[in-house]
């Protein structure tokens, strides 16, 4: 019997992107330069982050031509957004033959209640969380990967950090409880109960979880290893820097080997600016992709 | 106590590192050459083999890694096993080139066509949970290279001295016969050298 699309199958794919690092790309040849610099999967979009955010209005799913080119480019696995709730936006992904689908808040909303039912599809999906409430009920809907939110495209780390001490903190208490405080601690954090029990037994999370939004250094990205990421996203910090391959190539390097600062440092001499950056306190509530889905 | 090391640059080495220790050898991850060393035995695990290939290279990794495995077991899940081979198709040239077989990568099409099968494995028993992701395959081995498993005539498992290797994921289970056929491997290798 040959099984396909398996709970095991979806979240080993992901089991085996660990302590690497996903890259955002809008065409063939950044998608290539991201392989050849080590990146473990590329998500392709039509724009990155800054620049939706940037653009303003209706932000979706990137043109198939895109993404397509993308698939043929690299033999790598390729990630591509649908938007929250959007139903035929990640069925068309799957057809596609994407590798794995972000149901993502970088993206406008197509569904300010719903969240998809990811356990229903092939394809396996990464979702992003703020805390363990989010964390358990994307689980529980059937994702096979987690990230942060952070704060895509502001080249800020502050909100990816609140948000994984904020996960580590609570599978830390969640494994410290006793068994019969379980049921409230999941009324508390909207948790299904299930999950809770499972992070209880195993002392982690069921899935992989990888840091995003936000990381625009090396630094930055040793930083979200150090605080338990299993890996990391990088959005808009690769192709909006001065020297793409080269920043590239540090930031693999430095999620490889996360805790050894005399590399680092040498990882991180000129390499031109990063991103500008956005001071979090200046986003309106309305700017806040981390504010989307529930 | 034999002591088996993951190598650690990218992928799943946590699964190996508990499969290891479950088959009774102590287990290690590792990041650099100089750890090689102190190693019976060596896991290259799965992940992704162009991102395991550049950081190879970038720590020179290549060189120590074909001495070590030319005196000591290895064992390579996936990746690990596109690592190991001869000749990988549709590419000019290989890795480590450890065992005499020609591989094709993503052999089974994209993360939707990855799946779950029963496996015969020689030497290691049946109803054998294969766990296939973005699996390659063997295409053709040499006259040296021991077939231990098929999946609907397509080689997933093989043996060439002290080299083994396998198109699924065995640390993604909780059955450990494969993990435990390699520790014997090491055991045994590390008798012959006493």
């Amino acid at each position: 019997m040959l099984k396909t699309g398996t709970e095991r199958v979806k979240r080993g794919m992901a089991e085996m992107q660990k302590g690497g690092v996903i890259m955002d790309v809008i065409n063939a040849e950044q998608a290539r330069i991201a392989e050849a610099a080590g990146a473990v999967a590329v998500m392709a979009l039509e724009r990155v982050p800054s620049d939706i955010r940037a653009a303003g209005g209706v932000a979706r799913m990137a043109d198939p031509t895109i993404v397509e080119e993308v698939l043929n480019a690299v033999s790598i696995p390729v990630m591509a957004k649908a938007r929250i709730g959007h139903i035929v936006e990640a069925r068309v992904l799957e057809a596609m033959g994407v590798d794995y689908i972000d149901e993502s808040e970088v993206l406008t909303p197509a569904d300010e209640v719903f969240h998809l039912l990811k356990s229903d599809y092939t394809v396996p999906f990464v979702c992003g969380a703020r805390d363990l409430g989010e964390a358990s009920r994307r689980i529980g809907e059937g994702a096979s990967m987690l990230r942060t939110k952070g704060e895509p495209g502001t080249g800020n780390i502050v909100e990816a950090v609140r948000h994984m001490r904020m996960i580590q903190g609570q599978i830390r208490k969640v494994v410290a409880m006793s068994v019969d405080e379980l049921m409230t601690e999941a009324k508390n954090l909207g948790a299904p109960f299930e999950v809770l029990l499972q992070i209880k037994k195993e002392g982690k999370l069921p899935v992989v979880n990888f840091a995003a939004g936000g990381i625009a250094t090396p630094a930055d990205a040793a930083l979200m290893m150090q605080l338990g990421a299993d890996g990391v996203f990088v959005g808009s910090g690769i192709f909006k820097s001065e020297n793409p391959e080269k920043f590239a190539r540090a930031i693999v390097e430095a999620t490889t080997h996360y805790q050894d600062y005399k590399l680092i440092a040498e990882l991180s001499k000129g390499l031109g600016t990063p991103m500008k950056g956005i001071d979090i306190s200046t986003l309106a509530q309305s700017e806040r992709m981390q504010e989307r889905g529930w | 106590m034999l002591k088996i090391g993951v190598l650690a640059l990218q992928g799943a080495v946590r699964e190996h590192v508990r499969a290891i220790e479950a088959s009774g050898a102590e287990a290690v991850a590792v990041k650099r050459v100089e750890e090689l060393s102190s190693l019976d035995g060596l896991v290259m695990p799965g992940g992704e083999s162009t991102a395991m290939r550049r950081l190879i290279d970038k720590y020179n990794f290549l060189e120590p890694l074909k001495e070590f495995a030319q005196n000591k077991p290895v064992f390579g899940t996936c990746a690990g096993l596109i690592l190991m081979a001869k000749r990988i198709q549709g590419q000019d040239s290989a890795h480590l080139e450890l065992i005499d077989m020609t591989v094709e990568r993503n052999a089974f099409g994209r993360q939707v066509d990855s799946f779950e099968a029963d496996l015969m494995i020689h030497g290691v028993g049946e109803d054998f949970t294969g766990v296939f992701i973005r699996a390659p395959f063997i295409v053709e081995v040499g006259p040296e290279v021991e077939i231990l498993s098929k999946h609907n005539d397509r080689i997933v498992a093989a043996k060439q001295g002290n080299f083994l290797c396998a198109a699924f994921h065995p640390e993604l289970t909780d059955d450990y016969r494969l993990h435990q056929y390699f520790v014997n491997m090491v055991q045994s290798a590390k008798e012959v050298v006493a």
